[in-house]
């Protein structure tokens, strides 16, 4: 295969040339420690301090408020693990919901083994956590609703403005974990109630290992990493500047080119479910049809399994992926597609492709193309298949 | 991931398909697990194995393992067929990662649930062949005269 078609951008985005270009004299020439007192490392200080800058803009909210981490699920750890730290005293309940990423489940399953009580709220066959549910969930001793912006494998975005209100309304901290959110839809911290949001570079084209955490001032949420005095003595460890330079630069190009990428995107995610689900017979679409990531697509193709799907996909030069067992390691299809009530078979013949501004039409057009031909090959060897074929003679 | 060997009969399976007036169908597996497997046998009056089918709903493993096996009872004995092992399959296919060797178990208990199903039929024992403990669709049986 001449080309390869990379449809897989909620697992990760290669970094562009313009944030590579930014990122590389701080490997080098300017390869200063900002902590350092000689002229020659003050740069270096500045521009982590400008990177701050840009990020906090992005999000409407202050330079202070933002704090470097390794990437989103360090982020995750931290806001879990020390606002349950510090408000322990308050009460020991936190809230989430079952289709977390796992940066948020396992974090809220090492809590509840240390003595703290998790509600994981359902969601409806969209994936959106409902509000009522919410409210019901909500204890005197509730110090945590935790719930992500947009899901990673439906792409389903979620109330946020109105779990922000219901946090704020009942006094209870709100984190949500916006990973595959930020940099794709607009948000506005103080609009939403955020008290903290979690974010990472690589998904936005930005470079691997360097995310952040929203902090909204005023929390006592202590270090998570103990050591230096870096990131106002909240996170020690010598500031990764070219990854925070190319964080930046990453956050400053996805927030001047959302409006025309979102466009774009969403144009073509349409044309690609639209076709699929026209001309593949038994297939539905997962998620929301409209409050979705503007590039994600998840399907499920009854009677075939997903693994096989990828593979064949992948020798015709197309990157996607699956919540099937067979790609999780475990026997379990995804917890996210069990979540909206698909049954296991199901949920193992998921596809989920997720487009980047590279995408062109053609690229869609031969996507389509070939998923209806290959998921034709599986079903007329699937013993599903068959039996469904002579049920319904 | 996978070896040239399994890629090879993952993408070109031998013998995917059905027969119809099967001597012996078994399947086996479940879909909760993401893998069934059902293989046809054509076996005749002398107890050789003349045709081998089979329909799989699985992963690249669990084709190809299907696959596999198929090619190894062709043309033998049903004793033969029974010391078709899984470490057989998958030493055929040069090797399977470590958490697809239940694949090629799944491969060998739908040989043994296929022979079951021709023994029952024919109302004699194959010595050494236990009832398959793994077959779901025990109400399929009545499937086989399509």
């Amino acid at each position: 295969m001449a080309k390869t078609i990379y449809l897989d951008n909620a697992a990760t985005t290669p970094v562009k040339p313009e944030v590579l270009e930014s990122m590389l004299p701080y490997f080098t020439e300017k390869f200063g420690n900002p902590s350092a007192v000689y002229n020659f490392a003050a740069e270096n200080k500045n521009v982590v301090t400008q990177a701050r800058e840009t990020i906090a803009k992005a999000l409407g909210t202050n330079t202070q408020d933002i704090y470097f981490t390794a990437g989103g699920s360090e982020s995750d750890n931290w806001a879990l693990k020390a606002t349950a730290e510090a408000y322990k005293d308050k009460g020991n309940h936190i809230i989430t919901t079952k289709i977390e990423h796992h940066a948020i489940l396992h974090t809220c399953e090492y809590l509840e083994q240390n003595g703290f009580e998790v509600t994981y709220l359902d969601v409806d066959e969209q994936g959106i956590v409902k509000l009522e549910e919410l409210k019901k969930a909500i204890r005197p001793s509730t110090i945590l609703i935790s719930i992500m912006f947009a899901n990673n494998e439906i792409g389903t975005i979620q109330p946020i403005k109105e779990i922000g209100e219901i946090a704020k309304e009942h006094n209870i901290l709100f984190h949500t974990d916006a990973v595959q959110a930020f940099g794709h839809l607009d948000i506005k911290v103080d609009e939403y109630h955020i008290d903290m949001l979690s974010a990472s570079g690589h998904k936005l084209n930005g470079p691997k290992g360097i995310g952040f955490l929203y902090i909204r001032k005023g929390l006592k949420l202590r270090s998570f990493v103990h050591g230096g005095a870096q990131e106002r003595k909240r996170r020690a460890g010598t500031e990764n500047v070219p990854g925070i330079v190319g964080l930046a630069k990453a956050v400053e190009i996805s927030i001047n080119t959302m409006e025309e990428r979102v466009k774009k995107e969403k144009s073509l995610r349409d044309k690609l479910i639209d076709r699929v689900l026209a001309e593949i017979p038994y297939t539905r679409l997962n998620g929301d049809r409209k409050k979705r990531l503007p590039n994600n697509a998840n399907f499920s193709f009854q009677f075939i399994e997903g693994e096989s799907l990828l593979i064949m996909l992948d020798m015709k030069g197309i990157c996607g992926s699956s919540g099937s067992a067979c790609t999780s390691g475990s026997l379990d299809p995804s917890h996210v597609l069990l979540a909206i009530g698909l049954p296991h078979e199901i949920a193992h013949g998921s596809l989920r492709l997720t487009l980047s501004d590279e995408t062109t039409e053609e690229d869609i057009d031969y996507v389509v193309d070939t998923v209806k031909e290959i998921v034709e090959k599986l079903r007329s060897m699937s013993p599903l298949y068959e039996d469904f074929v002579k049920q319904n003679v | 991931m996978y070896s040239e060997k399994v890629m090879d009969h993952f993408t070109n399976p031998r013998n995917v398909g059905e027969i119809e007036d099967a001597s012996g169908v078994g399947t086996v597996g479940n879909a909760k697990c993401g893998d069934i497997m059902r293989i046809y046998l054509d076996i005749d009056e002398d107890g050789i194995i003349r045709d081998c089918k089979f329909k799989t709903f699985g992963c690249g493993a669990a084709v190809a393992t299907s696959s596999m096996a198929t090619e190894l009872v062709m043309g033998k004995t049903v004793q033969e067929a029974l010391q078709v092992t899984n470490k057989a399959v998958m030493e055929a296919l040069d090797g399977l990662p470590p958490v697809k060797v239940h694949c090629s178990l799944l491969a060998e208990e739908a040989i043994h649930a296929a022979l079951w199903d021709y023994a029952e039929k024919n109302g004699i024992v194959i010595e050494g062949l236990k009832k398959p403990k793994n077959d779901i669709h025990e109400d399929e049986e009545d499937g086989e005269e399509y």
